[in-house]
C-alpha cells in the first residue's frame, strides 16, 4: 500500500482496527517517507529502529481498545522523552538525555502510539520561522525555501509533508497556530491549564501550552482528547470536566454567535487576508450561525505586552542553563567566566536577545515601568475577552497577517518577525483556546488560515465550529512532493 | 529612551552572557528598536488596574512531601558536562 501516508489519523486507526493494515505497515510507510524527506530537515533526532521494534511488538499482541493503536508519531523536540535526546533546538542541550517523560507524551504512548522521532523547532521555541534552530532551517513542504512558520516548524512541516500522521507542538504566542496556517494544516492551542506542562522545556511559563497539529479537525480533536489531562506534577494544571472531544464532535453550530473583532483589521494587512476573513464570515452564516461585530479595544497592545512578559519569564526559566548539571559547557578561567562563556556560546542570537530584554525589564529601577505595566495591560486584554464573551460564543479572526515568507526574508528585523504573531498572541495572554484551520490560498498558492478563539475550557465548541467550517471550505493542500527526488 | 553600550554591558553581566564589543553594538540596536515598539504601552493609563499575575485562577494544591523517583543519581550525573562519579564538578571557587 503506497498510499498509507496519505491517510488521515482516523483512517489509519480504522484500518489497523479492521486488520487491513498492521502497525508495522504504517510505521514502515512513515519511516520510508521520512527517510526520503531529509531535505525538509524536519527531524532533529530519529528513533526509527526502535519504532519498528515497538510496531512489531504491538502487532504480536495488539490492543485495539486504545485510542492510538500502534500509530507512529513524531513530536516536537521540546517534549522531554525518557532516554531519548531532547534539545529544544539549542546547542546548549545538544547532549541532554532526559531521565523522565513529559506527561503529554506519556499520555500519547499510553494510548498505544509509537515515537518516530523528535522534530525541529526554533531554539527554545523562540521564533516564528524555525530559523533560530541550532539544527538549521526547516523547509516547508509547500514550496522550496519557504519557511514553515515557527516555532513548531518541524512539526508543521512533518504533518503537511506526511512524515507523521499527526503531531504535537507547543504554543506560547502562536507557535502551533501560525505554522499550521503557513502549511495548510489544523493546529489547536488549548486553554492554559488543559495540558500539563510537566516535562516540556520551559519558555514562558504563564503562556506555554502543548497542543495537537493534524490534517483535519477530527484528528485534531482525537489527539487533544489524548493529551489533555489533569496532572498534579504541574501546579498550574487545572481540574475540569474534559470531553471526549472526538466523539462529541458535531457540525451542528446553528444559532451560535460568532464575534468579528474590528481591531483585527490592522494597517497594511493584505487584501487577500481581508477577503479570506469575509469568506470565513460567509461560511459561518452558511452553517446557520450568526456573526456579530465586536470590539477588543486593547488588541494593539497585546504584542508589546507579550514582548515584556515572555522574555521576562524566559530570562528566569533559562537561568538554569549554566553548564554545571547538564548541557553544553564552555571552558572558563573561573566559575563566573565559565557561566558567561557557556551561555554566550550555547545560546543562539535570538535567545540571547530575549534573555537580555527579560533581564532588563526585571532589573532594579525598570520593573514597575515595564513588567508591572505589562501585567496590568495583560489584565485589560483579558477583560476585553471577558466582555466580548458576554455577547458571543466564539471569535473568528485571520490566523496570521500574511502567508508564509521566504527563508531569510525577515531575519534581520526582529520587530517585523514579531508582527507575525499579532493575531495569535492575545489568545495566550488571556489563556484562551484557539484553533487555526486552513481556509484558502493566496495568489502564490500558499495556504492561509482562519483562527477561532473560544471561551476558557470551551475547546469542544471551537472544534465544532472548525469542523462545520472545514466541511464548507473543503480545503485541498497543494503538496507537490518537490523535495522527493 | 535609548539603551547605550554601558547598559548592554550591565544587562549582560546580570544575565551571565559574555558579550564582545561588536555584539554589544548589534544588541543595542536590536533592543532599542524593540523597546521603541514596547513604549506604545505608555499610551494606556493603568493606575487603577490590578496586575494579572496568574492566568489560572486556582489556588495551589498541597501534597505530602514524598520522594517519588529513587536511585536516579547515576542517570542524572551522566548528563553532567564534566566527567565525574559522584559530584557535579565546577572550576575552582575557593583559593
Amino acid at each position: 500500500m503506497s498510499d498509507i501516508t496519505k491517510q488521515s489519523l482516523t483512517e489509519l486507526i480504522e484500518n489497523i482496527k479492521n486488520k487491513k493494515l498492521s502497525s508495522t505497515d504504517v510505521t514502515k510507510a512513515f519511516i520510508d517517507r521520512s527517510e526520503k524527506s531529509k531535505e525538509l530537515n524536519a527531524y532533529i533526532t530519529n528513533d526509527f529502529t526502535s519504532a519498528l521494534d515497538k510496531a512489531k511488538k504491538f502487532d504480536q499482541k495488539p490492543n485495539f481498545n486504545l485510542k492510538l493503536p500502534g500509530i507512529p508519531m513524531a513530536v516536537k523536540d521540546l517534549f522531554c522523552t525518557k532516554n531519548i535526546k531532547t534539545t529544544a533546538g539549542s546547542k546548549i542541550l545538544n547532549n541532554f538525555v532526559p531521565t523522565y517523560e513529559s506527561t503529554v507524551t506519556e499520555n500519547i504512548w499510553n494510548e498505544g502510539a509509537i515515537l518516530l522521532g523528535k522534530l525541529n523547532c526554533d531554539e527554545f521555541a523562540m521564533g516564528s520561522s524555525n530559523e533560530t534552530s541550532f539544527f538549521g532551517n526547516v523547509q516547508s513542504p509547500i514550496d522550496k525555501n519557504l519557511v514553515p512558520g515557527g516555532s513548531s516548524g518541524g512539526s508543521a512541516s512533518a504533518v503537511a509533508g506526511k512524515l507523521t500522521p499527526v503531531t504535537i507542538g507547543t504554543d506560547t504566542g502562536g507557535s502551533i497556530r501560525q505554522p499550521a496556517s503557513f502549511t495548510g494544516i489544523v493546529g489547536l492551542k488549548p486553554t492554559y491549564g488543559s495540558c500539563s506542562r510537566y516535562g516540556i522545556v520551559a519558555f514562558a511559563s504563564s503562556l506555554d501550552q502543548a497542543g495537537p497539529m493534524a490534517q483535519n479537525v477530527k484528528d485534531c480533536a482525537l489527539l487533544h482528547e489524548v493529551i489533555s489531562s489533569y496532572d498534579p506534577k504541574d501546579s498550574t494544571s487545572i481540574e475540569f470536566k474534559r470531553n471526549h472531544y472526538s466523539k462529541e464532535l458535531t457540525n451542528n453550530i446553528k444559532g451560535k454567535k460568532i464575534g468579528i473583532p474590528k481591531e483585527y483589521r490592522v494597517d497594511g494587512m493584505p487584501k487577500e487576508i481581508e477577503d479570506l476573513w469575509q469568506k470565513g464570515i460567509q461560511y459561518i452564516k452558511d452553517c446557520g450561525a450568526e456573526t456579530i461585530d465586536i470590539s477588543l479595544p486593547n488588541t494593539s497592545y497585546a504584542l508589546p505586552t507579550y514582548y515584556i512578559v515572555a522574555p521576562a519569564e524566559a530570562s528566569s526559566n533559562l537561568a538554569r542553563y549554566d553548564g554545571v548539571k547538564y548541557g553544553f559547557r564552555a571552558k572558563g578561567e573561573n566559575l563566573i567566566d565559565m557561566y558567561e562563556k557557556t551561555r554566550s556560546e550555547g545560546f543562539g542570537a535570538e535567545v540571547q536577545r530575549r534573555i537580555m530584554i527579560g533581564t532588563y525589564v526585571l532589573s532594579s529601577g525598570y520593573y514597575d515601568a515595564y513588567y508591572l505595566k505589562a501585567q496590568k495591560v495583560r489584565k485589560l486584554i483579558k477583560n476585553d475577552f471577558d466582555e466580548a464573551y458576554k455577547k458571543v460564543d466564539a471569535i473568528l479572526t485571520p490566523s496570521t497577517p500574511s502567508s508564509a515568507f521566504k527563508i531569510g526574508e525577515k531575519t534581520n528585523d526582529p520587530v517585523s518577525m514579531y508582527l507575525n504573531d499579532i493575531f495569535t498572541v492575545p489568545v495566550n495572554l488571556a489563556g484562551l483556546p484557539g484553533i487555526s484551520i486552513p481556509a484558502g490560498h493566496d495568489s502564490k498558492g500558499y495556504p492561509l488560515g482562519l483562527q477561532i478563539i473560544g471561551k476558557a475550557f470551551d475547546e469542544q465548541n471551537i472544534l465544532n465550529i472548525a469542523y462545520a467550517m472545514e466541511e464548507k471550505i473543503n480545503f485541498k493542500n497543494k503538496i507537490t512532493d518537490w523535495w522527493i527526488k | 529612551m535609548s539603551i547605550d553600550l554601558k547598559t548592554i554591558k550591565h544587562i549582560s553581566k546580570l544575565a551571565r552572557i559574555s558579550v564582545d564589543e561588536q555584539r554589544a553594538e548589534k544588541l543595542a540596536g536590536d533592543l532599542n528598536s524593540i523597546f521603541d515598539f514596547i513604549e506604545k504601552l505608555n499610551e494606556l493609563k493603568t493606575d487603577n488596574v490590578e496586575p494579572l499575575t496568574s492566568i489560572a485562577e486556582t489556588t495551589l494544591k498541597l501534597r505530602s512531601d514524598e520522594v517519588k523517583s529513587k536511585n536516579i543519581r547515576e542517570q542524572i550525573i551522566k548528563n553532567s558536562p564534566q566527567d565525574n562519579e559522584d559530584y557535579f564538578v565546577v572550576p575552582k571557587v575557593i583559593e
